[in-house]
């Protein structure tokens, strides 16, 4: 049995201990905004937070987060509650994603979001080149320019 | 060719009091045909609709795949400006995989243009496009959404419907049309200042013939095209509820991990699956022609189980095949040139044989992969005669249909159940039938629907390529130094006509194609074979130029005087790039400039060595002439993305071939552009009194020359092979330590 919490919930699950988090998320809890995109932590589509802190879930076995807590797109919002007051469904980075009208095909947008608030949580004015070494997911659409767009208007707000 | 548009116009009542209005374009001699159909069977040949409910809500249904350009914001944005809706109360919808949504406009403006691009050849004949193949086209790509479907299908709709809505207004208040005026979904009379809803006037516009040529708004009467209007699917893409075809979850859903032949074209010829099917979760090994196919209660079960089955594939002789061997052979059919012509002008023998001094230089680029974010997926339901289809595609009425082949159904009993799609590029077109097929033959085998899956390992590998392309260049100089003969014999297919063509005032040009055929699979690839032939053309020019001793921008611009929009876009990146003032120390800009997609794109890159003689680009500014936008911030992201998704090619990209198959196998040895070093992007979007243009494709082009150009200036190393990362550009020098 494998137990942790996804986004305050507890879930016990019989899978296999060296099951992916990607795919318990995925295809044995049904939730589909967390993406499976290289399979190797190549690309960051899978990108959760456990305990706050980004994570690669498609090369995490669930053996490897017994007890902790997993925070995906679906609950960003309700972990980082009242971050946002204009809309409190978003967070502030969901909404400068919004205001930047950084997604395109969307795909690759739920692991950087994760990657982006979980580098603004610990880092919450990082500098270019902070930005360079720790945002490292893949977007094929090249949304680069925007996202860093978007992070800067929430670095200096 | 030109083809004489009309537009067919179809209205009908909806229950509940509304109008549906919708728009076919065909060629007049289809007139009659179409319209006999559509009497006995209703709007068959609709290509877009409007939908006006009595509550005044505006419903537009856009027959095109939303995969991140924008094209269900901007196509409504078209239809609800012509029809003078308040954009607040539009709902915008995808419009179903039907016949009636049908989008074969986008085959006419194509066959307007210098030609179909090959993923529509099946669908065109030099003299007509066959009626019953429109009716089977949901298709986007060729950037051509707006272009076409917008122009000629959304805008009329619009405008034909608010003429109906205006034409019952008056009837009711008994004065003039010509009286009334429209704003944001109201008819006014301001003369005795009464209004009418549009939702009020509904069901009586559904009982009137429209007009087929209705009169369109022009540009200065444009409320909402022009304007930056935000996506309406970028909300749901922040929080994890956009739905993609791999998203799909049916009841009771398998799945399946699949191998295929590592080598193009052979088949499997026997499968030890071991205890495989003892493991859990495991429900049925699959042998398919080309493929094995582990289905399990799991994705990742089927995954980890496909790694102990062992499959034997025939083996046909391409095992030897190799780039290096693909290069030989490219070489071999350059140096015969048995070639088809492209394009003569002149008598380029001529001014080679009298030339002062003569420039030869061989170009090739390798294969490359799409490699969308979102892997390869497909799933299918059959039970009982009907299936359901969920998978993320560039055609959905042309996947449904082959799904439905395959499956021995009628496509009217397929339900194609639409999503976002996550990355085409090309990959998703139809055509492409690899993993379609094989979802619908593993499905065939079950009564619940089964979700193929391609790995990122397979989906590299088993994808339609860009094609690798050599390219042998000649020119030839007069006395006085001036460019005279301009010779470039390349590999082809030819994919998309005109592609090799150069804008510059050269009076002898030979441009013949010779044959590239090899067992890699190829297809459309973002901008397709402009990819290649404007690194190719516009590295070649630079050389001339340089040869010439002239400066290569106003070599260009001097050889650019019947080309107005090819110098204004040079002249005004130019000019934002800083061309020909101070740069930071060590950086040089290089310049590249093409026209596709009916847009015209230059590029300035700026480009310094790092302190390992790596190039750095630091920013690239891109000016285009295409037309008018009709949502400036959309096109400007799509230019953005071009410009990042040509990078990555021309710095990273190759597919090589090792033993017959792809080499490569994930995104370490497959890199992409990332934050650290993606550039700076500076766009100047130019309108003009053309004819719109694209957006999706034409700035991919141009960068990689503009890059290699400005390397050369940097190192006196001319790039003429991508990517540019297997370059060894020397030992950073002392003065530079």
């Amino acid at each position: 049995m494998a137990n942790f919490k996804v986004n305050g919930e507890d879930k016990t699950l019989d899978i296999e201990p060296d099951m992916p988090l990607l795919w318990a998320l995925r295809d044995e809890l049904g939730m589909t905004g967390t993406k499976f995109g290289c399979g190797i932590a190549a690309c960051g589509a899978c990108t959760v937070h456990i305990n706050g802190v980004a994570v690669r879930s498609c090369v995490t076995p669930v053996s490897a987060i017994e007890g902790q807590e997993v925070t995906t797109i679906e609950g960003l919002a309700t972990a980082a509650v009242g971050s946002n007051p204009s809309n409190p469904a978003l967070t502030a980075v969901q909404q400068a994603w919004i205001d930047h009208q950084v997604p395109q095909c969307g795909y690759c947008q739920s692991g950087m979001i994760m990657a982006v608030s979980s580098l603004l949580a610990q880092n919450p004015n990082p500098s270019d080149a902070e930005i360079d070494s720790s945002i490292t997911n893949v977007c094929r659409c090249g949304t680069y320019p925007r996202v860093r767009r978007a992070i800067r208007s929430l670095a200096t707000a | 060719m030109k083809i004489n548009r009309r537009r067919f116009l179809l209205s009908s009542a909806l229950v509940g009091g509304g109008v549906l209005i919708g728009y076919t374009a065909t060629r007049p001699s289809r007139h009659r045909r179409a319209n006999t159909e559509i009497a006995g069977s209703g709007e068959s040949f609709v290509t877009s609709l409007i939908k006006i409910e009595a509550d005044n809500t505006v419903t537009i249904y856009v027959p095109h795949s939303e995969m991140g350009q924008g094209v269900h914001t901007s196509l409504s944005m078209m239809a609800a400006d012509e029809l003078d809706a308040d954009w607040e109360r539009v709902n915008i919808e995808q419009a179903p995989a039907i016949d009636l949504f049908a989008n074969g406009d986008l085959v006419t403006g194509f066959a307007g243009e210098l030609g179909a691009p090959s993923f529509l050849a099946p669908l065109i004949s030099v003299s007509a496009v066959k009626i019953a193949e429109l009716a089977n086209l949901q298709t986007t790509g060729g950037s051509s959404s707006v272009r076409f479907t917008g122009e000629h299908s959304m805008r009329y709709a619009g405008a034909a419907a608010r003429d109906l809505l205006v034409q019952c207004a008056a009837a009711r208040w008994a004065v003039p049309a010509a009286e009334c005026t429209t704003a944001l979904s109201f008819v006014h009379h301001n003369a005795t200042g009464r209004s009418l809803s549009y939702g009020e006037l509904a069901a009586e516009a559904a009982m009137l013939e429209p007009t087929n040529e209705p009169v369109l708004k022009t540009r200065e009467q444009y409320n909402i095209m022009g304007k930056a209007i935000s996506r309406n699917d970028i909300p749901a893409k922040v929080n994890g509820t956009a739905p993609y075809g791999i998203d799909a979850q049916p009841e009771g859903m398998l799945y399946a991990a699949i191998r295929f032949a590592p080598v193009f074209g052979t088949k499997l010829i026997s499968v030890d699956a071991g205890d495989v099917l003892s493991r859990r979760g495991i429900k049925r090994i699959v042998q398919l022609e080309d493929s094995v196919a582990v289905v399990a209660d799991s994705y990742w079960r089927a995954k980890e189980a496909l790694k102990s089955v062992d499959a034997v594939f025939e083996e046909l002789g391409n095992e030897n095949v190799s780039s290096a061997s693909i290069y030989e052979q490219f070489d071999a059919s350059l140096a015969v040139d048995d070639s088809d012509e492209d394009r003569e002008i002149g008598d380029t023998q001529a001014a080679f044989d009298s030339a002062a001094d003569v420039i030869e230089a061989n170009y090739r680029v390798p294969y490359l992969a799409h490699a969308a974010m979102e892997p390869m997926n497909c799933t299918v339901h059959l039970k009982d005669g009907r299936a359901d289809i969920w998978t993320s595609t560039q055609d959905a009425l042309g996947i449904k249909s082959r799904i439905a082949s395959i499956l021995g159904i009628d496509a009217e009993n397929a339900t194609f159940h639409h999503s976002y799609v996550g990355g085409g590029f090309g990959r998703r077109l139809p055509f492409n039938w690899n993993v379609i097929d094989h979802a619908a033959l593993i499905a065939k085998e079950f009564d619940v629907p089964v979700k193929t899956v391609l790995s990122r390992e397979d989906d590299l590998q088993q994808d339609y390529y860009r094609p690798a392309v050599a390219s042998n260049f000649k020119a030839a100089f007069d006395s006085s130094g001036l460019v005279r003969g301009w010779h470039n014999r390349f590999t082809g297919p030819v994919q998309t006509p005109g592609a090799a063509h150069i804008p510059y005032a050269i009076d002898n040009q030979s441009i013949r194609v010779v044959d590239g055929t090899t067992h890699i699979p190829i297809a459309a690839w973002r901008s397709v074979d402009h990819s290649q032939q404007t690194f190719f053309t516009e590295s070649f020019i630079d050389e001339i130029a340089h040869r010439a001793g002239k400066n290569p921008y106003q070599f260009r611009l001097d050889l650019l005087s019947e080309h107005p929009r090819h110098r204004r876009v040079l002249e005004t990146a130019a000019e934002a790039a800083g061309y020909g003032r101070n740069l930071p120390e060590g950086h040089a800009l290089g310049i590249a400039v093409q026209e596709s997609f009916g847009s015209v794109v230059a590029e300035i890159a700026e480009v310094s060595m790092d302190a390992n003689m790596r190039p750095v680009v630091h920013k690239v500014t891109c000016a285009i002439d295409c037309g008018f936008a009709v949502n400036p911030d959309t096109a400007a992201s799509q230019i953005e993305s071009g410009i990042i998704f040509g990078l990555t090619a021309a710095m990273y990209g190759e597919i090589t071939i090792e033993g017959g198959r792809v080499a490569q196998n994930n995104f370490p040895d497959y890199e992409m552009v990332r934050m650290a070093t993606s550039p700076e992007i500076d766009v100047h979007i130019l309108e003009s009194d053309n004819t719109l243009g694209g957006f999706g494709e034409p700035a991919t082009p141009p960068i990689a020359a503009a890059v290699t150009n400005a390397i050369y200036i940097l190192t006196g190393q001319r790039v003429r092979e991508l990517p540019i990362k297997n370059h060894d550009f020397g030992k950073p020098s002392l003065a530079k330590a």
